[in-house]
Formats: C-alpha cells, structure tokens, sequence
C-alpha cells in the first residue's frame, strides 16, 4: 500500500501529464497561422485606435459610472425600505427588489428603451442614451444592491445605532453618521464585485440604439468586426473589458484580505 | 439652537413608577417603584437576567415599557408626546461594551453628537471634547481610533463622549463588566471623579466594592422586581431579605 504522500504525489503527476498533453495536441491540430490571422490582426487592431479608448472605453466607463451612482443611491432608499417599520414600504422594496432581479436585464433595458416612450409618448427619460442605460442598469444594480447594503446594515452591531441614540441622534441622522458609513465598509467587496457586473452589462446599450459617439466597447467592436471580416475587433475589445474589470476584482480580493486580518 | 430648559429642581432626576415590561409573554419587569435625587448616586446590584439593563435601558427609552411611567427631571419620558431626542441629548449612557464608533477618531467620536444634537460649532465642539478627554486622562489619544486603545481606555472615552453632551444625569450599564481586571480601577476611579463633582448617577454593577464606597443608595433586584433597596453599607452588611442574603453570600 502507498503512503497518503506517495499517493498525493502519484495524482500531481498525473494532473501534470494531462496538462502536458493537452497543450501538445492543441499545439499540433491547430492551425496557427490562421488563427493570427482571425485573431491577432495587426493592421484591425491599430485602426481600431484611438477611437476604441477615446469613444468605446469612455462611455462604457461613464455608462457603468452613472448607473452604479443611481444604483446605489436607489439601492440604499431600497434597504432602508426593507428595514422599515411601516408595512406597506417593505412589500413596495420587496417587490422591486424580487422584480428587478428576476427579469433579465436585457428586457428591461427593452422597456426603458422602447417600452417607455410608448407608454409616455412625448415623455423620454432626460440625457439621451446615457440617461436611459443609467435608469435600466441602475434598476438592475440598484436591486441587486439593495439586499447587500441591506444585509451590511444588519451586521452593523446594534450597539452602534443604540449609542447614538442615547446621544440624543435622531433615527436618520444615526443612520446617516453611524450605522451607513459603517455598513459600507462591510460590504465594500461586494459592491466593488456589483461595480464588475455592471460593467459587463453596460454592453446591453445597443439595444438603446446608439449611434457613433454613443458606442460602448462592445457594440464599437461588433460594428469594427462587421466592417473588417476580423474576430480581432473582439480581442481588442475583451482586453479593453479586463483594463477595468481586473483593477477592480484585485481591488476586492485586497479588501477581503485586510478584513480577514482585522477579524 | 433650542433654548435649555431647565431642569425643575424640586423633581427627582429620575423617577419610575409601577414600571412593567415584557418581552413576548416573558415579563421582565414586574412593576418598579423608585426614585434619584439630584446629585444622587444609585447602584443597582442583582443577579444575571434580574431586569436590571432593562431597567435602565427603559429610562432613557432604548426600550418601551409595557406599562408605567417615567419622569426625567419632571417630565415624562415615557409620554408619547415627549421629545425622547432631546431628553436623551441630556442623559449621558455608558454600555458594558463601550460603543464607541469605529471609523470615527477618539475627538470625531467626542465631537459628532455635540455638533448634530447640540448645534455646536466645530471649534466649540473640539474645546468641550479637549476638556473632557483630559478629565479622564487620555488628552494625548484624541486622534486614535478606538481598535487602538485598550478596553479601559475605550470605556474612558466612552464616558468623555457622554460628558461633552452636558448631561444632568449619567446611566451606567456593568461599565466594568467588559474589561480585564487590571483595567477596571481606571475606570472606577473616573466614576468616583464623576461621583464627588455632584453628577447624578445610576450604575447596574458587580462592583460592590464602588457600591459601598461612593453610593448614596443601593438598589437590590430579582426576578423583575426591587426586593430591597437602602443605605449601601446597611443593606450589605445587614440585608433584610432572604433573596439579598443569598445573592450577596455568593458575590461577596
Ligand atoms: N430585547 C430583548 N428581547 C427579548 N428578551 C429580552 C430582551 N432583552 C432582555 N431580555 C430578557 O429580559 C431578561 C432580563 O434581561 P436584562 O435586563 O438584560 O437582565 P440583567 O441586566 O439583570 O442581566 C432576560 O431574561 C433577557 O433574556
Ligand atoms: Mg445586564
């Protein structure tokens, strides 16, 4: 019989060898030089600057920015909803909150889009295309936000809010200065993680129907695709994405690492 | 900023009468009788789960009696109609557990009450604080955050905290109950300070040994009621009641 060691080693060299021959094979069957050419075309990639950053890039930043804002803001009414004495104020939240998350994004970005100025005809949600993506992606991220903030306010002790109204703090202004405050700190990686998704789903504005200067990173990398016959348009794009997405998710692994140690 | 108004001298700091509460179908207090004059010194001694936190947390209204009521200074705290923010604004509290704000620095914690409650102005504030941090010996941790002060320390400035406010009347909850035992005399000593500068206090503590020495009358409860209450040094050394026997034979 093998010891318990010899056995952990047996499967790592195992899992090595499976490795090894994986990227054999793929370096053997498939066709390198095509895919340079699908792929990694130079010639696409350069056309694709400055206007991939200067237009793309920005708007899916400023998309995502204005749409996590509202979310937030809409969020923390939300929560504080949930968590209100009255009633009726919690089934409003919680019905907003259960809708929001339960219907795809995409349908509601068609409602605001399209759904809404049939409704309201003569009416449209002010500021164009960004005023219309900060409404149905803050929507979905407000909650989707709701229910963390929420939970980030119940695990702010309860001594917290009691000593600031033994102070003589009215309920809101406690809130306000003691108990908010506090609960983001709580839930700062979640709500950095949030930031993440909506600046995948910020892509749904096509359709919204954008024209040149309105174009996210997505939509200006299928319009370049379609205009080049080249999948490059997409890896220029995907990179783009990672140059936001991956601060962000170092950033969150970094806050969830200091708050293990302060624990 | 509101105008003070000022406390009737004549009434009674704090003044219970037939005080009931119940959590669910558990009662917890079963009908409290029992008055502090101004300037007094009160400690309430009894065993765990007796009601004293209750007691005093229905005071200040951290919670809502059944049944009963409750007159600071001659006004009735307990009346639906009464301002609890402003009454509490004059009612400092002191928690076992300390409460002190964590994102906010030793002087913010001092501080924020002063402004938003109070009205003071930043610069106001911050003398008020100065004067009461160093009152309680930590004048060089004002820009401290309370993860790094000792639990002692903590409890110290909680107290400097409730002191900024002016308060007639200080509540003290086991303010030692937390801290290691070599961290309690500081603690103490402060209340002492407290104590002989005339401040009106009621204080739930094991500390029997603050109980004899600086209470004006002590407070024995049990099961949701005041069994006896009296002259401290009188009552430990003389307990009239079975129940105060039994309970002070295991603390003393
Ligand atoms: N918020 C609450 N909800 C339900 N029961 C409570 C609550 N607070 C206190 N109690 C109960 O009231 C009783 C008295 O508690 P407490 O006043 O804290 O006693 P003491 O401070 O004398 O130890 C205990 O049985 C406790 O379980
Ligand atoms: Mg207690």
């Amino acid at each position: 019989m093998a010891s318990p060691r010899q056995r952990a080693a047996r499967a790592r060299y195992i899992q090595y060898a499976v490795l090894v021959a994986v990227v054999v094979a793929a370096a053997f069957l498939m066709d390198w030089a095509q895919i340079q050419r699908a792929f990694f075309n130079i010639e696409v990639a350069r056309d694709m600057f400055p206007r991939v950053l200067t237009i793309a890039l920005k708007n899916t930043v400023i998309y995502t920015a204005c749409a996590f804002a509202f979310g937030l803001a809409l969020g923390v009414v939300l929560a504080l909803m949930r968590l209100s004495s009255v009633g009726p104020y919690r089934w409003i939240a919680t019905g907003i909150i259960e809708f929001f998350r339960g219907v795809p994004a995409l349908v509601v970005f068609l409602a605001i889009g399209t759904g809404v100025p049939t409704a309201f005809p003569g009416r449209e949600i002010p500021g164009d295309v960004l005023g219309q993506v900060t409404v149905a992606l803050g929507l979905v991220g407000g909650a989707y936000m709701a229910e963390t903030i929420r939970a980030g306010i119940q695990a702010v002790p309860k001594g917290q809010l009691e000593a600031a109204r033994s102070l003589g703090m009215s309920h809101g202004r406690a809130m306000v200065s003691v108990v908010i405050p506090q609960a983001f700190r709580i839930i700062l990686p979640p709500l950095t993680n949030e930031l993440i998704l909506l600046t995948k789903d910020s892509s749904l504005v096509y359709v919204l129907g954008v024209y040149l200067e309105t174009q996210e990173l997505t939509k200006f990398g299928r319009e370049t695709m379609n205009t080049t016959s080249s999948l490059t348009a997409l890896v220029v794009v995907g990179f783009c994405y990672l140059l936001i997405t991956i601060p962000l998710a170092i950033i969150v692994r970094r806050m969830e690492h200091r708050a293990e140690r302060a624990r | 900023m509101t105008t003070e108004i000022r406390p009737d001298r004549g009434a009674a700091a704090i003044d219970v009468r037939d005080l009931h509460k119940q959590f669910g179908d558990n009662e917890v207090l079963k009908g409290i009788d029992f008055h502090i004059d101004n300037g007094q010194v009160v400690c309430v001694i009894g065993p765990s789960g007796s009601g004293k936190s209750t007691l005093l947390r229905c005071v200040n209204m951290l919670e809502t009696p059944t049944k009963g009521q409750i007159f600071v200074e001659g006004e009735e705290i307990t009346d639906p109609d009464a301002d609890v923010d402003r009454l509490r604004s004059r009612i400092g509290m002191v928690f076992q557990q300390f409460n002190l704000f964590p994102h906010m620095t030793v002087l913010r914690n001092l501080c924020i009450a002063q402004e938003k409650v109070k009205g003071r102005s930043r610069a106001e504030a911050v003398e008020v604080a100065r004067r009461n941090l160093a009152k309680v010996g930590l004048a060089e941790r004002e820009s401290a955050y309370p993860a790094h002060l000792s639990g002692g320390q903590q409890q110290r400035v909680a107290i400097a905290r409730s002191l900024s406010m002016d308060p007639d009347m200080m509540l003290f909850d086991e303010p030692t109950s937390a801290l290691d035992p070599e961290l309690v005399g500081d603690v103490l000593a402060v209340m002492k300070d407290l104590a002989s500068e005339g401040m009106t206090m009621m204080v739930v503590t094991h500390e029997i040994g603050f109980a004899r020495e600086v209470g004006d009358k002590l407070v024995f409860m049990d099961d949701g009621v005041i069994v006896e209450e009296g002259d401290p040094r009188q009552v430990l050394a003389n307990p009239q009641h079975e129940r105060t026997q039994a309970f002070l034979s295991k603390v003393l």
